[in-house]
């Protein structure tokens, strides 16, 4: 998978029949032992290990919440809160699945940062990163459809808006949406749908994670110099250095997870979402989960027509659009130095776009009135134009800091400054990434 | 490492200015408000509060008592069963007794027939009205609502910077502070010039109005505690407060102390990792 040669030696005779018949061991040790990666990663890069756990935790606690709750309009709300007071650590299980998910957002869109603070989707990982993308995507339709399965009023209310969505395209619009929703408002067959594809998508998430991680042993990690591993001395194998360092990364990251889920397990959701859903009572604010909210407040930013297509329009293609421009972003940018840390311009307008993608956060949870809505104008202007002008202009006008020729040299430098400057330790296996 | 800091730092300053530039925008209307509640509730200590936090059980007994005499009238609790009042410090004798004061509807019996019988402690809480329809019906329009969920259904929006102040707090009491801002704040006069509703009573810490249908519940003295403790609307609203809290989250004592064990033992777990890690590291350029 690495590219290279394998360096796996069977030690025993089982080992040597099972390789010669279905070489699962050479795999593993291939991918997660002998497996050369850039010396210099930070912390930064510990996120997407961290997601795979998030994944399987999600997938493992879903599983059993499942054989405990039930699909059905009248019941799920109540079959939620058995699961809260009857069913054995129920409680644990079910703040564990909804901080989960929270939590796999957080470690999402810092793994999404990182890409984008270190160039991450430049070539030759155009189609790694596309993928994440799908993987996103992915997440967000789970996300969304896990929410509505409580019943609660946000549920209800989350489900009946994001589907409304839909109806904003024309001629097909009103068809999606009834397909989406199995009937004309959103009811016992749509939760029943909802359950159905909750359930399903987290497996084609996995599905897709396999390619994501795939293309990665392919192309090999970027690393924050953006310099492409030219020498064994740039890399340290995985084990134990990876390994560790991941470790630390995914326990660290728990440990935070831990403090939410025990006492604060309410703290990201909506108390609304424990009332059960009423279609004759609507909220007097209807706000999805947080980690929609950037999107929510780009949607209600567009309250104007442009030439044919009217706000509502606009806005579910400004939303969508939020995400499709993620997809082109290997395109878009022009720049031929691939890690901020020597593009000082970039660097600014990232944290810039950082910054703006938190106030956007905050600004879909604020009703869509008065000031609100020329701030979420103005920061979805930012939004856009941090992808369509800043992204492709950059690249021709900025004046990029003197790279250095090598991981190692970089590595090196920074050893020197800091009083160490030598290279111990062997290097990983012997192979040279292109 | 330090550069992302220091990012982060530059990005949190631009936010906090933004939304302080924000928040200032919001105006208020003395007689005709537009934003509810009018007066966010006031903190209170809670004995259930905190990483360490657990029920005062005398407590949670005088609130199913406030519960049992005066808000069961009218407010339904269906998703809380007989059976888990022992969490309030009951024998299971007592809860035997507790649940036989109620009735029960069963059957259908061999004769096809419905019939009542004392309840059970698997029983769950009976409901004051027979349906949605005839709460609203018998409550000027206004259903009361079910209490099963009431302190974790209920939160006033805590604003910027509160809301993160609060992860570090471990602020989760608005529901409990909410009851009892609500359940006392019957006594302020409004403001002259704005109009109530008719069969409304005004209450600046409603979430959802400047009046309520509710009239207010409790006057001192209502109900006789057998444990000293004062018989005040304050005290009351207090005790039905933390024993709503625990009808909603009738595992939080659990929660709170698994989550110590979890915490501690990651704690030293991460620690040990983080040396392993150093040592392994150490002397390797990176």
């Amino acid at each position: 998978m690495s590219g290279g040669h394998s360096t796996y030696t069977p030690k025993t005779g089982l080992g040597r029949w099972v390789d010669a018949r279905m070489p699962l061991p050479r795999l593993v040790y291939d991918s997660f032992v002998s497996y050369p990666v850039p010396r210099n990663l930070n912390y930064a890069y510990t996120f997407g290990g961290i997601l795979a756990i998030m994944l399987v935790a999600q997938i493992l606690t879903g599983v059993v919440l499942a054989m405990h709750y039930t699909a059905e309009t009248t019941l799920a709300f109540a079959s939620v809160e058995k699961i809260m007071r009857d069913v054995n650590s129920g409680w644990l299980l079910r703040y564990l699945h909804s901080n989960g998910a929270s939590f796999f957002f957080i470690a999402v869109y810092i793994h999404i940062f990182r890409g984008l603070y270190y160039g991450s989707y430049k070539a030759p990982r155009e189609l790694l990163w596309i993928l994440g993308c799908i993987i996103y995507l992915l997440m967000m339709a789970t996300g969304f459809m896990g929410y509505v399965l409580p019943w609660g009023q946000m549920s209800f209310w989350g489900a009946t808006v994001i589907t409304g969505f839909f109806t904003a395209i024309p001629l097909v619009g009103d068809w999606i949406q009834q397909l989406l929703l199995g009937g004309f408002a959103v009811d016992n067959p749509t939760l029943n749908r909802f359950f159905s594809l909750h359930y399903l998508l987290p497996f084609m998430i996995a599905g897709v994670v396999v390619l994501h991680v795939w293309a990665l042993h392919v192309t090999g990690q970027t690393n924050p110099t953006g310099i492409e591993v030219k020498s064994k001395t740039d890399t340290l194998p995985f084990t134990p250095y990876a390994t560790l360092k991941d470790a630390f990364g995914m326990l660290v990251f728990l440990l935070v997870f831990a403090y939410f889920l025990f006492y604060i397990p309410n703290y990201l959701g909506h108390p609304d979402n424990y009332i059960i859903a009423d279609p004759l009572k609507t909220p007097a604010h209807i706000v999805p989960e947080w980690y929609y909210l950037p999107f929510y407040a780009i949607l209600r930013a567009i309250t104007f027509s442009i030439g044919p297509i009217d706000s509502k329009l606009g806005g579910v293609l400004a939303m969508f659009g939020a995400i499709a421009v993620l997809f082109f972003v290997p395109w878009l940018d022009t720049s031929k130095v691939r890690s901020a840390v020597y593009r000082p311009w970039y660097k600014l307008f990232f944290w810039l776009f950082v910054a703006n993608a938190l106030f956007l956060g905050w600004l879909g949870s604020r009703p869509a009135e008065g000031a609100y809505v020329v701030m979420s104008q103005v920061s979805t202007l930012y939004y856009f134009g941090f992808f369509f002008v800043i992204m492709p202009v950059l690249g021709f006008i900025e004046t990029p800091r003197r790279l250095p020729n090598s991981i190692t040299e970089a590595v090196l430098k920074k050893n020197k400054m800091g009083g160490a400057a030598h290279l111990a330790h062997a290097p990983a296996s012997p192979e040279i990434k292109g | 490492m330090k550069k992302i800091l220091n990012g982060l730092a530059v990005a949190g300053f631009v936010l906090a200015g933004a939304l302080g530039a924000a928040t200032a925008q919001e105006e208020h209307s003395e007689t005709e408000p537009t934003h509810f509640p009018i007066h966010k509730p006031e903190e209170q200590s809670w004995s259930f509060a905190g990483p360490f936090g657990t029920y005062n059980k005398a407590q949670l007994q005088r609130g199913l008592k406030v519960y049992k005499e005066v808000c069961s009238a009218c407010h339904s609790m269906e998703l809380v069963a007989f059976r888990t009042l022992e969490g309030l410090g009951y024998s299971e004798a007592q809860v035997k007794a507790l649940a036989a004061e109620y009735e029960a509807t069963d059957g259908p019996n061999a004769d096809g027939e419905m019939f009542t019988r004392p309840a059970l402690p698997s029983d769950y809480f009976p409901s004051p009205f027979p349906n949605k329809e005839a709460a609203a019906a018998a409550n000027n329009g206004a259903a009361p609502p079910d209490f099963s969920l009431i302190a974790k259904a209920r939160g006033v929006e805590r604003g910027f910077p509160l809301f993160v102040f609060d992860i570090f707090t471990q602020y989760a009491e608005g529901g409990p502070d909410y009851i009892h801002a609500l359940l006392t704040g019957y006594e302020e006069e409004p403001p002259a010039g704005m109009e109530i509703g008719e069969g409304t009573y005004y209450n600046p810490y409603f979430i959802a109005g400047k009046s309520l249908a509710m009239a207010p519940p409790l006057s001192d003295g209502q109900v006789t505690y057998d444990d000293g403790s004062p018989e005040t609307v304050d005290q009351y609203a207090r005790d039905v407060a933390a024993f709503l809290m625990w009808a909603a989250e009738p595992h939080l004592e659990a929660r709170k102390q698994t989550g110590f064990s979890v915490m501690a033992f990651m704690i030293l777990f991460t620690g040990l990792v983080y040396l392993t890690k150093r040592k392994v590291w150490a002397g390797v350029a990176h």
